[in-house]
């Protein structure tokens, strides 16, 4: 499958790198802290659904970063500023990992523009009450084999070296990992009040986890469901942390279904 | 040239290589306390030896690491303030970017300044990328952080009619208005550490002396970077007395001997790099190209990076943690031999960099016992340090 071209848009003050394709009912994808990779198959398909929307996040990919960003608020803000500046209506939003955590931020903030929600092994909220207990699996303290073991159902089969990579990807990589420190190194992938907020979210929630997850476990992704009045939760087997690369179909088929996209090839 | 000691205080009893990591995740069941309290008091022993020998003392500190016990440098200098009479004291020093007060820092400075009746000298270093982990600080934006705490603790010391408000990016405080204040004026003298030529420039700016620890031949680099930017400044020629150069020392009536201490003493680098390597790279603790270009090399089997390197004098590097004792000797990272040996070696040193005035010696590293650590010191104190008094410093420079 080829892979899908980003272009550059300008918001406010910096740029954003973001994939727009396909027409039809306008789907954001927020991506995680591994950053988006134009190559993913679940880009093509979901682009056969709607209108997709994929950015890097400010400070991954080649977006740029602005100075005064450092936290996920700063993030929610300025996707609120990118759905009015397109004047998306009805938006799915959907977001993997820190993207969930993105997606929930803005959520709680205003769903004026958004229709359905999708969390996909979100991080963000804090479920566990003893302090001693990570609730996430610490990706800054692990080493990569041990992490590549807990993010993938089939770690052999996404492994990449690094000498497969080009400088430009390496740099990319390296982006990714200083803003994922930059939003989520400490409190560590969350925020402590959340769950707090999350009664604000009055729109169908589908919370969607790889069964194999050991970053964030089924067990938190039921911790959405608990704050989100009326969330479904679904599992997708023979994946981890990462359904949406591991079970692309299965990950758009479950989206199609529940916010009720019809694929625009076969239409 | 003003002679300093130092030791890291090891926990040599944990260096076990079947550790995967001495530093951050190794747990504290393998400090034996009792032991521990004995160590701190034999290191102490020493330092109180070094004020009898006329050696200035300085610490350093570490954190959750069987590499070093001094958690705090401070610590160990409030009592040394106390137990010793002419020895200057310096924290080289306080990893200032990740503390997360800066004032109670100011603080503890005057005070040890004024125990020590004005005989304490301040050092801010970066600290290593692993001790991001104990401190929990962002690595991201921590040169910024470093920067801000620096300016603040400076304004603290010297401010006299305060409290003053400081609302900045990293710290925020409604009432600074330091007691006591310290009793150098302005301040006591600032140190920075350096082991790459970057920030040389910065330091100068500050006036503040600049230190280098085991970078052999690469000093020179730094130090002209220093002096290159002290003229700049138009303030002249930098004196050597703001340079300074940690290197390994080990003395002894016989070579040999002096060697077999050495190779003790440098147990220090041998366990240094003893860690996980991810906790040698931190995201945004070097600039995402530092951190492309590290992960590019990363698989080249024999890819040794420069700073792990030291230079000899044929100009070929040689991995520091590898290198025998005579490779260290030849790198000027170690000082190694009889009484004359050390000398030579040490004037050797000086007059390829061009004049550095205080040399810090790790004379006590490793498991180096208590008895070596005494005949060593005692034996430099006496028959190599009245003839380094007349080495050449400041001439040096300008003749270079």
């Amino acid at each position: 499958m080829e892979a899908m071209a980003p272009g550059v848009i300008r918001l406010r003050e910096h740029t954003l790198e973001l994939i727009d394709a396909g027409r039809g009912r306008p789907m954001v994808f927020l991506h995680g802290g591994d950053g988006i990779d134009p190559r993913w198959p679940v880009l093509q398909h979901l682009a056969s659904l709607g209108r997709l929307i994929a950015p890097s996040h400010p400070g991954f990919g080649h977006s740029a970063l602005p100075a005064h960003f450092r936290s996920v608020d700063d993030l929610a803000y300025a996707y609120l500023d990118l759905f009015e500046q397109m004047n998306l209506e009805d938006v799915v939003l959907i977001g993997t990992s820190l993207g969930g955590w993105i997606a929930a931020e803005i959520a709680v903030r205003s769903t004026a523009r958004i229709g359905h929600l999708v969390l996909a092994d979100a991080v963000g909220i804090r479920c566990a009450t003893d302090e001693t207990v990570a609730d996430i699996a610490d990706v800054f303290s692990l080493s990569p084999a041990d992490i590549e073991a807990r993010a993938y159902a089939d770690p052999a089969r996404w492994r990449r070296s690094y000498d497969d990579c080009s400088d430009d990807e390496l740099l990319v990589m390296a982006r990714n990992r200083e803003a994922l420190s930059l939003y989520g190194w400490s409190p560590y992938l969350h925020n402590p009040i959340l769950r707090h907020w999350l009664h604000r979210i009055d729109r169908p929630t589908l919370v969607l986890w790889g069964a194999a997850d050991r970053i964030t476990t089924p067990d938190y992704g039921r911790a959405w469901v608990e704050g989100i009045a009326g969330a479904q939760f679904t599992l997708i087997d023979n994946a981890a942390h990462h359904p949406h690369v591991e079970q692309a179909d299965r990950f758009v088929r479950e989206i199609a279904g529940f916010a009720g996209l019809a694929d625009n090839r076969t239409a | 040239m003003k002679i300093w000691q130092f030791t890291e205080q090891a926990y040599f009893p944990a260096w076990d290589p079947a550790h995967e990591s001495l530093r951050n995740s190794l747990p504290n069941k393998f400090l034996d306390p009792q032991v521990a309290a004995s160590l701190y008091s034999r290191y102490t022993d020493e330092w109180q030896l070094c004020d009898e020998l006329g050696i200035n003392i300085m610490v350093n500190e570490h954190h959750q690491t069987a590499t070093c016990m001094t958690a705090s440098a401070h610590v160990p200098l409030a009592i040394l303030s106390r137990i010793t009479k002419k020895a200057r004291l310096l924290s080289l020093g306080h990893q200032i970017g990740n503390r997360l007060d800066p004032v109670r820092v100011a603080e503890e400075i005057a005070m040890i300044d004024c125990y020590s009746q004005g005989r304490y000298e301040m050092g801010f270093v970066r600290g290593g990328p692993f001790e991001i982990w104990p401190s929990n600080a962002q690595p991201v934006g921590q040169t910024r952080r470093f920067g801000e705490a620096y300016r603040l603790i400076m304004k603290a010391l010297t401010t006299h009619d305060g409290p003053f408000n400081w609302e900045g990016e990293f710290f925020h405080y409604r009432m600074v208005n330091i007691w006591p204040r310290p009793l150098q004026q302005p301040h006591p003298p600032a140190w920075f550490v350096s082991i790459g030529p970057g920030p040389g420039a910065w330091i100068a700016e500050q006036r503040g002396k600049l230190g280098t620890f085991l970078t052999g031949r690469d000093s020179k680099i730094l130090f002209d970077v220093y002096r290159k930017r002290w003229r700049e400044m138009g303030w002249g020629q930098a004196p050597a007395d703001q340079l300074g150069y940690l290197a390994i020392v080990a003395v002894a009536d016989q070579e040999e001997e002096a060697k077999r201490r050495a190779h003790q003493i440098a147990g220090y680098i041998r366990t240094g790099a003893q860690l996980s390597m991810h906790f040698f790279s931190p995201p945004g603790y070097v600039p995402a190209q530092a951190n492309a270009q590290a992960m590019r090399m990363s698989t080249r089997k024999d890819y040794v990076p420069a700073y792990a390197t030291v230079v000899m004098s044929d100009g070929s590097r040689v991995h520091q943690g590898r290198a025998t004792i005579d490779q260290l000797i030849d790198a000027h990272v170690a000082f190694v031999g009889t009484p004359d040996q050390v000398y030579e070696q040490i004037k050797a040193y000086n007059e390829y960099v061009g004049g550095c005035g205080n040399l810090l010696i790790m004379a006590q590293g490793g498991d180096l016992n208590h008895a070596d650590t005494v005949d060593s010191l005692t034996l430099f104190s006496r028959e190599v340090m009245p003839r380094l008094q007349a080495l050449p410093l400041d001439t040096m420079a300008a003749a270079a």
